[in-house]
């Protein structure tokens, strides 16, 4: 691993988006807008308080991880990936890079649907901000994770976006957004257990209410299941190919 | 040795002094690219070895030693010439002042600002090439870099590859699947199917085959090659097999 080379990967990541502004411009400005959305569609304050810690946390990681699979599948496909294997570069460099990078995005992306949500919208928090920030971060982190493993099994541009509600909606499903965790039938109940997600929307709830009980546990899991899906990632780029 | 399931290299074996320009042709899908590959160390090698200035080809202390352009070059879309170069430049720890050696080298100085996307098919391949200058290559493996470019360019090309070799010392590994070129190189490996059918200097190859022209003396070799085969399914009187020189 070099900390050069990892840079430069993220900063030519980061060059790659600036000339493609209207990509820039969806990925920082939808999700505000979905935001305002909810909130006219809602119409009723206390609602659009217990909606909007839940879309904190799936925009990130969706937006993310489709952004991050196709991406990374270009990569592969238009014959970079093969030159960068045959150069210095090492595995966690170009990962490394991209999540660095998509990171930086996310984090641009968080702080505006937050800003307009906390002031324009009236979005009222019991406790302090950064809880929830933290939450939106690591599903970040866990969407670029999952797109860059994605986009391993994926071979055109359209199987990747296919990938989206292939991890999503079972994770959103079975997370406890719609029926808690613990009334859901055993054997969905266990499912459930290993997912990332239901961790990740239980650090939201707790997010909510101060940060307290099994916060910190819940995010070690959405963070050590990004650092897996990473390494399986590393495993899924070979120098050499058939 | 094998490029997705199909056999695509059979028995093939050779050596390259260093600081000469080989030329590797045949006609496409005869396996120069996977020869390539493996020398550079991004193909899967079923069988054998492959060792480049001393170390198995692909090692990690290899990575910066050998430049390498691919078949369609491998540039991001989405950036500028320029930009490709300073990317590949960091990863590779080449110092700045080369991005603008080798847009001088391959000519594309008038386009460094242009994103790739809009370059047309000569100048994309020629960025590619820039790519594999960067740095201080020992060995550059150059696959088909002259294709698409007018003959005034392939010329100037052809003289960088031999100022490459004279001045600096470097080996070039060139494939192509035009004969014209081959007479440019020091030494030619013609292939065919996966097989070396000769491996000699472009003078000894057209002594060998009594022609001035290697588009014939190739015909001439593929030729004697299948008389060989045949003979060797069906041996008869004055047609023994392992007969070729």
């Amino acid at each position: 691993m070099s900390i050069p080379i990892t840079l430069a990967t993220a900063r030519r990541i980061l060059t790659q988006l600036r000339h493609d502004r209207r990509t820039v411009g969806m990925m920082v400005l939808v999700p505000t807008l979905v935001m305002a959305l909810l909130y006219y569609v809602i119409g009723d304050q206390r609602s659009f308080n217990a909606w909007t810690p839940v879309l904190l946390c799936v925009f990130p990681f969706l937006v993310m991880f489709l952004v991050t699979s196709v991406a990374t599948l270009r990569e592969r496909t238009s014959g970079t990936l093969e030159r960068l294997m045959a150069s210095p570069l090492g595995k966690l460099d170009l990962l490394l890079g991209y999540g660095l990078a998509f990171g930086l995005m996310a984090a641009v992306q968080v702080a505006l649907v937050l800003a307009v949500s906390l002031t324009w919208l009236g979005f009222e928090l019991g406790g302090p901000v950064w809880p929830l920030v933290v939450v939106a971060l690591g599903n970040a982190l866990l969407g670029i994770a999952l797109g860059l493993l994605c986009s391993a099994f994926a071979r055109t541009e359209f199987q990747a976006v296919q990938f989206m509600p292939v991890v999503m909606i079972p994770q959103l499903l079975l997370g406890g957004i719609l029926v808690p965790r613990d009334r859901m039938a055993t054997v969905l109940e266990w499912i459930s257990n290993v997912l990332p997600m239901s961790y990740a929307i239980e650090a939201m709830k707790l997010a909510v209410a101060g940060a307290g009980g099994d916060f910190w546990r819940d995010m070690a899991v959405v963070a050590g299941s990004a650092v897996l899906a990473l390494v399986l990632g590393a495993a899924t780029l070979r120098r050499r190919t058939p | 040795m094998e490029r997705g399931r199909r056999e695509v290299l059979h028995g093939v074996s050779f050596e390259v002094p260093r600081g000469m320009i080989l030329g590797l042709l045949g006609p496409s899908g005869c396996g120069k690219t996977t020869l390539m590959r493996s020398v550079v160390g991004v193909q899967v090698v079923a069988g054998g070895t492959v060792t480049v200035l001393g170390e198995p080809a692909g090692g990690p202390g290899l990575r910066a030693k050998v430049g390498y352009s691919t078949q369609s070059p491998a540039v991001y879309d989405d950036l500028t010439v320029a930009e490709n170069l300073a990317y590949f430049a960091s990863v590779l720890g080449a110092p700045r002042g080369d991005v603008g050696r080798v847009l001088g080298e391959v000519g594309l100085g008038g386009a460094a600002g242009q994103v790739a996307r809009t370059l047309s098919g000569g100048q994309r391949s020629r960025a590619g090439l820039a790519v594999a200058l960067l740095g201080s290559p020992e060995l550059l493996v150059l696959d088909e870099p002259t294709v698409g470019l007018d003959p005034v360019l392939r010329n100037e090309l052809w003289e960088l590859f031999h100022r490459l070799t004279a001045e600096r010392g470097m080996t070039l590994m060139v494939s192509s699947h035009v004969m014209d070129e081959a007479s440019r190189c020091d030494r030619l490996l013609l292939m065919r199917e996966g097989e070396i059918l000769a491996d000699d200097s472009p003078g000894a190859l057209r002594r060998r085959t009594g022609t001035d022209d290697l588009e014939k003396a190739f015909l001439r070799l593929v030729a004697e090659r299948e008389r060989a085969a045949d003979g060797a399914e069906r041996p008869g009187p004055g047609n023994g097999a392992g007969e070729r020189p």
